[in-house]
C-alpha cells in the first residue's frame, strides 16, 4: 500500500494528469469564449477531429510541426466561421447545428484520411522540451516543466482567457452579449461581430486541441481518435461555471482521476478491478456536477439567437 | 429569415446523413465515394442478375476501419487475399461497412446486405451475435459468419451461421517469450481494451510466455475500458514507461496511440491482430498476425457444397491462421529467435500448454 505514496508514483500520476488535461483545456477554453457570448457550440469534437487530421497531415508531408499547428488553426477557424454563419446569420438552433458540424468534422476527417493517407502513420511530433532552470526544481520541475510545448501553451491559455474575459473591454463586450444582447446592441456593441469572433476563436482552439493530440501527445492520426473528448470538453465548461479557472479545475480533476486509475491498475499491492477503475473518473465527475449544480447560472442568452428586428 | 432557416436545416440534415452513411464502399474504390456510399453500394448490385454466373458476393460489417492495423484490417486483408486467389474482382465481389460501433446500425446493414442477395455476410465482431441470430433465419440461402466466438447458433436451430475464433494466447505466448528475453529493466507493460474475448486471451498468453523465460519479470497489465480511446491508450503507455517498462505490447485498434508513445520514448513494441511494423519500424519487434484466409477458404468450400453454416473454426499457429511476423529491420539475436521458434513449435506439437483460465 505504501507503494502508491512513493514520490515516483505521485510524480508520475501528476505528470500524466497534466498531459491528459491538455486537449481538454484548449477545447474547453475555446468553448468558454463562445458560451460566454451566448453560443453553444456542440461541434467541438468535429473541429478537433479536422484539426487533428490537418495538423497531422501537414506535419507528415512537410515535416514542419508549426505549419501543422497553423493548418489545424485554419481548419478549426473555417469550421468556426461556418458555424458562426449558421448560428448568427441564419439563427439556427445551436444544439442541432452543432451536432451537424460534429458529424461533418467526423466524416470529413475520415474521408481526407482515406484519400490522403489510407493507413495509420506516425509523425515525429513535439518532443518533451524541459524549460531551463524551472525544470530543475525538484518535484515541481518534473511535473510541470518537463512537458512538450503544446502542454505549456494550454496552461498559459487559462490566465490569458481569464484576463481577456474579465479585464479587457473585449471581455466585457463578450459577456454583455452573452447576458443581454439587446442592451449590448443598444449601446453600440455589434452582437454579430462579437459572436463571430468567439465562435471562430472557439473553432481555432478546438483545432489546436486536435493538433495537441495528433502531433504532440500521440503522434498518430486515427479515424475518430478523439472518441468523445470534445463532448467532455463542452461538459467541462458547465462544470467550470463558464470561468477559465473553473475549466482548469475541472480538466485537472477529470484527468488526474484518469491518471490515478491507470496507475492503480499496475500497482500490485492494490488489486483494483479494471472495470471499477475505468468508471472512477466518470462517477467522480457526476458527483461533482451534482454537488455544484445551480452554484452559478449560465449566461442568460446562451443558445438564444439574436435578432435585431430590423 | 424563415426560408434561410429551412435551407439551413436541410443542409444540416444532409450533412448528418452523409456522416451517418456507415461508410460502405466497394473495394475497387474505397477512397472515391466514402460518405454517400451506402446507397450507391446497396443499389447497384441489386440491379444485376442474381444468377450463379456472377461473382461470389461477400459483404462484411466491421466495428472499426479497414486500416485499423488491428482486428478489422486482419479480416479485410484476408478477404483481399482470397479474392486474389480466386481470380480478382470478376470472381469475388467485396463490399464493406466499417466503423459500425453502433450495433443497431450494424444490424440494419446486415439485413440490407442479406436482402441484396450477397452470398456471404460476415459480421466481424462478437457484439453482432444477437442481431445475427435474429436476421439469419429470414435468409436461409445466405451464409453468415461472425467472430470471435465458437457459437454458430446450431442449438437454436439456425443452420446458416458460421463462427470463427482466434487462439490469440498462442502468439501472445511467443511474443511474451521474446519480450521477457529483451527487457533490461525487468518491467513489461500491456495496454488492453476490455478484459474479454481475444484481447483477454492474448494477454494471458503473453504473461505466461514472459513468465516461462523469467518468472521475475514484472508484467503490468492496464485495461483502459475502451476499444477506441486512443488518448487513454497513449497515456496508459506513458504510465507503464514511468513505472519502468522498457517493452510494451497491447491489443485492439486503439493501441496506435500507445505505439506513438512507445516510438517517441524508444521502448520496444509487440503487436497482435495485424502487423504494426509499418507504423514504427524502429521499435516493433514482432507481431502475431491473424490470417483468416484458412477460415474463409473453408467457409467458401462449404458454401460451394451447399452448406451455409453450422461450422466453427479456430485459427491457431498449427493451422497457419496465426502467423508470427518478425520485423526484418529489428535485429533479433539468434538465441532469442531460437527460443521464440522453440516456443511456437512447442505450442504446435502440444508440448507447451498455455493456461488460459
Amino acid at each position: 500500500m505504501s507503494e502508491i505514496f512513493s514520490a515516483t508514483v505521485i510524480i508520475g500520476i501528476l505528470t500524466s494528469g497534466i498531459r491528459l488535461a491538455t486537449p481538454y483545456l484548449y477545447a474547453a477554453i475555446g468553448e468558454t469564449f463562445s458560451q460566454r457570448s451566448g453560443v453553444l457550440n456542440l461541434g467541438v469534437e468535429g473541429q478537433m477531429l479536422l484539426g487533428a487530421f490537418v495538423s497531422f497531415y501537414v506535419a507528415f508531408t512537410t515535416g514542419n510541426l508549426w505549419l501543422g499547428l497553423l493548418g489545424a488553426m485554419i481548419a478549426g477557424a473555417l469550421m468556426g466561421l461556418a458555424m458562426a454563419y449558421v448560428t448568427v446569420n441564419l439563427q439556427a438552433v445551436q444544439g442541432i447545428s452543432g451536432i451537424g458540424f460534429y458529424l461533418f468534422g467526423l466524416g470529413m476527417s475520415d474521408l481526407l484520411f482515406k484519400m490522403l493517407l489510407g493507413t495509420v502513420e506516425t509523425v515525429k511530433g513535439f518532443s518533451v522540451a524541459p524549460i531551463p532552470v524551472l525544470s530543475k526544481i525538484p518535484v515541481i520541475g518534473e511535473i510541470f516543466f518537463q512537458q512538450n510545448i503544446m502542454v505549456y501553451i494550454a496552461f498559459l491559455l487559462v490566465p490569458t482567457a481569464w484576463f481577456i474575459l474579465n479585464k479587457t473591454t473585449l471581455g466585457l463586450k463578450i459577456r454583455s452579449v452573452g447576458e443581454n444582447p439587446d442592451a449590448a446592441d443598444s449601446l453600440g456593441v455589434s452582437v454579430a461581430k462579437i459572436r463571430y469572433f468567439t465562435i471562430i476563436l472557439g473553432g481555432t482552439l478546438s483545432g489546436v486541441a486536435g493538433a495537441s493530440m495528433s502531433i504532440a501527445l500521440l503522434n498518430v492520426f486515427q479515424q475518430n481518435m478523439t472518441s468523445g473528448l470534445g463532448f467532455i470538453a463542452v461538459a467541462l465548461v458547465y462544470f467550470g461555471a463558464w470561468r477559465a479557472w473553473g475549466v482548469l479545475a475541472g480538466a485537472l480533476l477529470f484527468s488526474m482521476v484518469q491518471a490515478i486509475q491507470l496507475r492503480m491498475q499496475i500497482i500490485e499491492s492494490i488489486s483494483l478491478s479494471p472495470d471499477l477503475a475505468v468508471m472512477m473518473p466518470y462517477i467522480l465527475t457526476i458527483i461533482v456536477l451534482v454537488a455544484s449544480v445551480s452554484r452559478v447560472r449560465a449566461p442568460a442568452a446562451l443558445t438564444k439567437p439574436f435578432d435585431r428586428g430590423d | 429569415m424563415k426560408k434561410n432557416l429551412l435551407i439551413m436545416f436541410v443542409l444540416v440534415f444532409a450533412l448528418m446523413l452523409s456522416a451517418c452513411g456507415g461508410d460502405a464502399a466497394p473495394v475497387e474504390e474505397p477512397v472515391a465515394e466514402e460518405p454517400a456510399a451506402e446507397e450507391a453500394v446497396v443499389e447497384e448490385p441489386a440491379a444485376e442478375e442474381e444468377a450463379m454466373e456472377g461473382p461470389f458476393r461477400v459483404a462484411i460489417i466491421m466495428p472499426s476501419s479497414i486500416t485499423d492495423l488491428a482486428f478489422s484490417q486482419s479480416m479485410f486483408d484476408a478477404l483481399l487475399a482470397v479474392q486474389e486467389e480466386m481470380g480478382g474482382e470478376e470472381a469475388m465481389e467485396i463490399v464493406y461497412s466499417e466503423g459500425m460501433f453502433v450495433v443497431d446500425d450494424a444490424a440494419a446493414a446486415i439485413r440490407d446486405y442479406a436482402s441484396e442477395g450477397y452470398n456471404l455476410v460476415i459480421a466481424h465482431g462478437s457484439q453482432y451475435g444477437s442481431s445475427l441470430q435474429e436476421i439469419a433465419p429470414d435468409f436461409p440461402t445466405t451464409a453468415f459468419a461472425w467472430g470471435t466466438t465458437l457459437n454458430t447458433f446450431k442449438e437454436e436451430g439456425i443452420e446458416n451461421v458460421f463462427a470463427y475464433e482466434a487462439d490469440s494466447h498462442e502468439g501472445g505466448y511467443v511474443n511474451g517469450v521474446i519480450a521477457a528475453s529483451l527487457t533490461e529493466s525487468g518491467v513489461i507493460g500491456v495496454v488492453g481494451p476490455i478484459e474479454a474475448g481475444d484481447a483477454a486471451l492474448y494477454v494471458k498468453g503473453f504473461v505466461a510466455g514472459a513468465a516461462s523465460v523469467n518468472p521475475d519479470v514484472e508484467v503490468n497489465v492496464n485495461w483502459i475500458g475502451s476499444f477506441s480511446d486512443v488518448a487513454l491508450a497513449a497515456e496508459a503507455a506513458n504510465t507503464h514507461i514511468s513505472a519502468g517498462a522498457d517493452v510494451l505490447t497491447g491489443t485492439a485498434q486503439m493501441v496506435v496511440g500507445a505505439i506513438g508513445v512507445a516510438e517517441e520514448s524508444g521502448v520496444l513494441w509487440f503487436g497482435t491482430q495485424s502487423s504494426q511494423t509499418s507504423l514504427a519500424e524502429n521499435i516493433v519487434v514482432a507481431n502475431q498476425v491473424y490470417d483468416w484466409t484458412v477460415v474463409l477458404d473453408e467457409i467458401l468450400a462449404n458454401i460451394e457444397n451447399g452448406v451455409y453454416g453450422g461450422e466453427a473454426y479456430t485459427i491457431t499457429l498449427a493451422n497457419g491462421g496465426l502467423v508470427m511476423d518478425y520485423n526484418g529491420a529489428f535485429e533479433l539475436s539468434d538465441d532469442v529467435k531460437a527460443a521464440a521458434d522453440a516456443a511456437a513449435q512447442g505450442i504446435i506439437d502440444g508440448s507447451i500448454e498455455i493456461p488460459t483460465e
